[in-house]
């Protein structure tokens, strides 16, 4: 592998309600060459949306922990204060598309306007050079800079979509998460958007954290696959190893109840649902669902190293363990 | 197939909008001219993107709108235009389930007076008639131990059980026809297939045909029988599902089964060919065939001018687009 662009260890954030402490993320850790993309698949409540928001430090008010190291380029973003990391991090090496994305333009301000504003703020432009610069990325994903004179309103959801995505190229970054950015669009606009990513991915070699629920959806973008459940990655692999031979029991059940198009399966689900994030089970977290439970399930699975830095927490792969 | 259980004959489905109280009056044309039909214990789906109208075609063969225009034939009856009265009978023959179950079941209901409701209405009196009935549904859904569930809010369920729980309401009358309209979108991957599965048992068990409601075609492939493409507010394809994925033959149809991605580490450095722009808006459609602004096959002078009619090309494979004709 080359070099570690992003390198996620041990990482953790738990936050505080009112019924207890959730632990959405606990113990997280990956890591991604540059120019590489990393998909993190899960389903809803497994801390997957947690994670992308703990590397940008978008962290909920009520947080209780956040600690763990997150290098990106050699440099441990932990130890940067508030205002270092809004300054040189946030918005401008690494860039956020949130879920829900088609709501999150302001419906009051013009698309221009509002797309210019990380430039100003962060990187003192002035505004002819700034809006100059939102024409041209506007340009690149294919979009007519004349709408920058438009409101969100008169845009349809795939056009918000790549505003949004131009909005998070604009300062030039290096590193963009992308959470569930196409989970409410259609699928010929969801086809096209992927296009589109696929295309910054290898003419900007930008890397790319990919947050998403389906799992057909994320092989459109993986190089790496990351599998969450209850707030713990199960399962750490290259896009080769896991389309083909996923390791982890849940990764495994989880690609059966994946319906195919192209070709015939016995489709399968798998029963009971994830356990509350308040009180996880202290053994393995997929145990009581897990066909292949055994008596060593009851205690927490350690990563178990299986090549080239890729892993699955699961019991079963002790022996090949070095 | 002797008779079929249902016959819908081209369906029109028109909303009235009018811009100010003077303004001109014009029509949002939902679903326009839309014929099919469904045998018993047959599985059909139909399958669109988001405003192509295949809600509203759902909701107006349920009778939920009045149609505009065309047919709708139940079990040799005519119910396009029932009264409220004989609407009720037809009430009870059909079941709906809808997309978001939580939406869908009132939260200050416990699951047992949510299945009572609907027995009430229809006139069973007696209280432990009614309780054996809800019983039986939620046996029949696998909402089980019942006692575990029987008092619980909808709130204190998961979201696979709460469309369980949508599922055992729209059945309770034991109807000969649901539609489910998009009943797994909103949940988990590992939860859908429980689901779809579920429908298709209750389906081959209790002699009811399903109309499934779905934007998402690999699904189809395992859960129906025939599909019927829908866009712009037309069925522009129909066919036996074997049929359709190995043979589509609309451009519309084509683009769609191109772009959906099986599980695959190879889609990553491939780039997939899109139709351009969007669909259509359905107040001031394109005339000719609705796609033609979109079709890679377009061909001037024909598909702009004259909209083409469905015909067959194979056996039970209709296809609406002026390549085949």
């Amino acid at each position: 592998m080359g070099e570690r662009h992003l390198s996620i260890k041990s990482l953790v954030m738990y936050y505080r309600t009112l019924r207890g402490e959730v632990k959405a993320v606990d113990d997280v850790s990956f890591s991604l060459p540059k120019g590489e993309t990393i998909a993190v698949i899960g389903e809803s409540g497994c801390g997957k949306s947690s994670l992308a928001k703990s590397i940008i430090r978008l962290l909920p008010r009520n947080v209780s922990v956040y600690k763990g190291t997150i290098l990106f380029n050699g440099l441990n973003l932990m130890d940067l204060d508030e205002e270092t990391f809004t300054k040189e991090i946030r918005w401008t090496k690494i860039t956020y598309v949130p879920q829900a994305a088609l709501n999150s333009l302001n419906p009051i301000i013009k698309i221009g306007d509002q797309m210019i504003e990380p430039l100003l703020l962060h990187q003192k432009m002035s505004k002819s050079e700034a809006l100059e610069r939102a024409a041209k990325t506007l340009k690149a994903v294919g979009v007519n800079e004349a709408f920058l004179h438009h409101y969100p309103f008169e845009l349809s959801g795939g056009m918000k979509q790549r505003v949004i995505i131009a909005m998070s190229l604009l300062t030039n970054p290096e590193l963009m998460i992308l959470d569930e950015p196409t989970s409410s669009l259609d699928v010929l606009t969801q086809a096209n958007i992927m296009n589109l990513l696929k295309s910054i991915k290898k003419e900007m070699k930008i890397s790319m954290v990919f947050i998403t629920h389906d799992v057909s959806l994320s092989s459109e973008l993986a190089d790496k696959v990351a599998v969450m459940y209850a707030g713990q990655i199960i399962e750490f692999s290259d896009a080769e190893a896991f389309y083909n031979n996923p390791k982890h029991p849940y990764s495994q059940k989880l690609m059966e109840s994946v319906p195919t198009l192209r070709t015939d399966k016995k489709l399968g689900f798998i029963p009971g649902s994830p356990p509350s994030l308040l009180d996880p089970p202290r053994g393995c977290r997929f145990a009581d669902r897990c066909p292949f439970a055994f008596e060593k399930c009851v205690k927490d699975p350690p990563i178990m190293h299986l090549n080239e830095g890729f892993y699955a927490k699961c019991w079963l792969y002790e022996k090949e363990s070095p | 197939m002797s008779s079929p259980l249902l016959y819908v004959e081209n369906l029109k489905e028109y909303f009235e909008i009018r811009r100010g109280p003077f303004g001109k009056r014009s029509y949002v044309k939902a679903v326009d001219g839309v014929s099919l039909t469904l045998a018993g214990r047959e599985a059909i789906s139909i399958v669109g993107e988001s405003g192509c109208g295949k809600t509203t075609l759902g909701k107006t063969i349920l009778r939920l709108y009045e149609p505009t225009d065309g047919k709708i034939i139940f079990r040799g009856r005519d119910v396009t235009h029932l009264g409220w009265r004989e609407l009720k009978w037809y009430r009870r023959e059909t079941g709906l389930v809808q997309q978001d179950p939580f939406g869908a079941l009132p939260p200050f209901m416990t699951v047992k007076r949510i299945l009572e409701e609907p027995l009430a209405i229809h006139g069973i009196k007696d209280r432990k008639e009614r309780e054996k009935r809800v019983y039986k549904a939620l046996e029949r859904v696998k909402l089980t131990p019942i006692e575990d569930f029987i008092n619980k809010y909808p709130h204190m369920l998961s979201g696979g059980q709460q469309q369980r729980l949508v599922i055992a309401r729209s059945i309770i009358l034991e109807p000969k026809m649901i539609v489910a309209d998009e009943p797994v979108s909103m949940l988990d991957a590992s939860v859908r297939i429980e689901i779809l599965k579920l429908l298709q048992d209750l389906q081959r068990r209790y002699d009811l045909s399903v109309i499934y409601i779905t934007h998402d075609l690999s699904t189809t492939r395992y859960f129906s029988e025939r599909i019927y493409i829908m866009y712009a507010a037309h069925i522009v394809e129909s066919a036996e599902t074997k049929e359709m994925l190995v043979n589509p033959l609309h451009p519309y149809t084509r683009a769609l089964l191109n772009v959906i991605p099986d599980p695959d580490p190879s889609n990553r450095f491939m780039i997939k060919e899109v139709p351009i722009g969007e669909p259509p808006n359905l107040i001031n459609p394109p005339a000719g065939c609705r796609f033609n602004p979109r079709c890679p096959n377009f061909m001037k002078g024909i598909c702009d001018t004259k909209e083409p009619s469905l015909i067959e090309v194979g056996k039970g494979h209709y296809v609406k687009c002026w390549l085949y004709d």
